[in-house]
């Protein structure tokens, strides 16, 4: 950026710095309400026993609801499955992305077309996209899957009970591999090409030019891609619901799913409350690492 | 909204605004070795044939559709697609629309003046509210929809469009606000300086000049917004039932079963087709507006 606006003066008078919040308060106090009030409510709900199938029972309970989500065994294999399905899911269409990125970077016959072709899964309904998935491709009788492990010679499969966490993956990932691929094409146009250039001209194979000057150029880019990536990942809920129903025996259960299954199905206010909050918590400890890397860059761009 | 948003987001290219990404698109080596063209076609295809998949079962009669071995040539039936639009479709996709267009213009309502704020005449301290509005992203949308779902139903907003796009709101905002912002950083700074001139012609400046300059990326952010809200089903789920949007009534399908392959193709390809050609005319300056916030 050349020219960014003029800097906040410092001497800005009350009148000055108000005129200049005023368009900006709509939309924060919008989000404050939308987000920030209903965490404050989820902690004072995680502190009671509030079940809806003991009506009349709502009462202060402290922290049991804490602890007895400590000692869940069932929160912790789901807090497990939300780790494998993201980390799984984010690498999958990174690499994936990154390949189709730098084949379909170059000019040949047809390529608008491809990426056209490549970028539609993206925007399928994902809950079209799972029923769909669930009767066309994995199922072990009729499914695509079960005809192309056929056709190689490998034992059917009955994708969906047995290798659940692997079908909710692989479909995740092909939703969001465009979307990597998307933001990598961006980045790999933005390489200059003159340090490819010079690349060539010291006789670098294509593996080294690889290494040496496109992946570092395209760091920031990763990074990003990275970060939307898991933090929508992380929020899973309609593959699940439609494709495993979070099973079997809570193998494919991640902490959205189960909250679901806590408030929706159990009518557990209390105890899924806490099961909400301990999952915030744990995912901004996580996400901890991922949200300095992006302030990072915030601050990377306004030293510019 | 198609038809006049195509010639809009072309001449984006011509703008300065847009060269600054593009200006190192020397083709000299550009094209690509063979082994390369036919690899990203196949790759395109293979990512692609789930898709083609859906649309080649929607033309077939279920016993087709339920045959062990793919089957590439049959007789097309189109008996699914009047079925599709039985059973309540018209209400639900009255209501998908209703949702994302209404969501969607108060988000902009909301982002427009807010981008402004935070990179036309920034407020002090603007990278710690980007920030913030970018955290709330993080938030697993888990945590909160208790307490969401018993302020609605104190206010007798369950299982009303209201609720849906009240929540579509917080949810598509950071977005908006984010990609509003890089392309304001776009624009050429005496443009800017023209709009941030104090007393009444701040208001002028800004809707007369700097706007029409944004226009496409506002078109994409827009769009971009639709597709989100079209798509959600977590709060669709949770917080409505019988009035609600499209991908509830997806579910309803989810009971047919292995026996209705070729219905359920065709429903999910009647769903699927209005985002997906407004994804693809917005694909490029999508990839613009989600970037240039943030990588330069």
């Amino acid at each position: 950026m050349t020219t960014i606006a003029p800097p906040a003066p410092k001497t800005s008078s009350r009148r000055d710095s108000w005129s200049r919040r005023a368009p900006l308060l709509p939309a924060l106090i919008i989000t404050l309400l939308l987000t920030q009030v209903p965490f404050v409510m989820t902690i004072w709900y995680s502190l009671q026993n509030w079940n809806l199938l003991n009506p009349g029972r709502r009462s202060f309970a402290g922290l049991d609801n804490y602890q007895q989500t400590f000692t869940d065994s069932v929160f912790w294999q789901s807090l497990g499955n939300t780790a494998v399905l993201t980390v799984g899911a984010t690498v999958a269409s990174m690499v994936v992305g990154l390949v189709l990125a730098v084949l379909l970077q170059k000019k040949f016959p047809g390529r608008g077309i491809a990426r056209t072709l490549a970028i539609t899964p993206f925007f399928v309904m994902p809950v079209a996209a799972a029923l769909f998935w669930r009767s066309a491709i994995f199922d072990p009788s009729f499914g695509l899957l079960g005809w192309l492990t056929d056709a190689v010679g490998l034992p059917r499969v009955n994708w969906l009970s047995e290798q659940s966490m692997l079908s909710i993956i692989m479909i995740s990932s092909w939703r969001w591999t465009p979307f990597a691929m998307l933001v990598l094409l961006a980045g790999l146009q933005a390489l200059p090409e003159d340090q490819l250039e010079a690349a060539r001209v010291d006789g670098a194979t294509w593996w080294q030019q690889f290494r040496g000057v496109m992946l570092p150029h395209l760091r920031p880019f990763l990074e990003l891609t990275a970060l939307l990536l898991s933090m929508n990942l992380i929020q899973t809920f309609g593959e699940i619901a439609l494709l495993t129903a979070g099973g079997p025996a809570f193998g494919t259960t991640n902490i959205t799913y189960y909250v679901y299954l806590r408030a929706f199905q159990s009518f557990d206010y209390g105890l899924a409350s806490a099961y909400g909050l301990v999952a915030l918590v744990l995912t901004i400890a996580l996400a901890l690492p991922a949200l300095r890397l992006l302030s990072g860059i915030f601050q990377q761009e306004g030293r510019r | 909204m198609t038809v006049t948003t195509s010639p809009q987001t072309q001449p984006v290219a011509e703008q300065p605004a847009a060269e600054i990404p593009r200006r190192k698109r020397h083709r000299t080596k550009d094209t690509a070795s063979w082994p390369v063209a036919v690899l990203g076609w196949l790759g395109s295809l293979i990512l692609f044939s789930p898709v083609a998949y859906m649309l080649l079962k929607s033309f077939q009669t279920e016993t087709d559709a339920a045959s062990p071995v793919p089957k590439l040539i049959f007789k097309p039936t189109f008996e699914h697609y009047p079925e599709v639009f039985g059973q309540g479709f018209w209400a639900y996709a009255g209501n998908s629309i209703a949702i994302a267009v209404i969501s969607t213009v108060v988000v902009l309502l909301l982002a427009i003046p807010a981008a402004y704020a935070l990179a036309v005449r920034p407020v002090r301290k603007a990278q710690d509210s980007l920030f913030f509005f970018i955290s709330t992203k993080m938030m697993p949308v888990a945590a909160a929809i208790i307490p969401v779902y018993i302020v609605a139903q104190q206010l007798g907003l369950l299982n009303t469009v209201t609720v849906l796009i009240i929540m579509h709101l917080g949810m598509n905002l950071p977005l908006a606000i984010w990609m509003i912002r890089s392309f304001l950083q776009e624009v050429p700074g005496e443009v800017l300086e023209a709009a941030a001139m104090d007393g009444a012609g701040r208001l002028r400046a800004m809707r007369s000049i700097v706007l029409p300059l944004i226009r496409p990326g506002l078109w994409s952010t827009a769009l971009l917004c639709c597709v989100f809200s079209w798509n959600e089903y977590f709060y669709a789920v949770n917080l409505t039932t019988t009035t609600s949007s499209l991908p509830l009534f997806m579910q309803k399908f989810l009971s047919f079963g292995e026996l209705y392959t070729a219905q359920v193709a065709a429903v999910a390809t009647v769903v699927s087709v209005p985002v997906v050609i407004l994804g693809w005319i917005c694909q490029r300056s999508l990839v613009r507006g989600l970037l240039f916030g943030a990588v330069k």
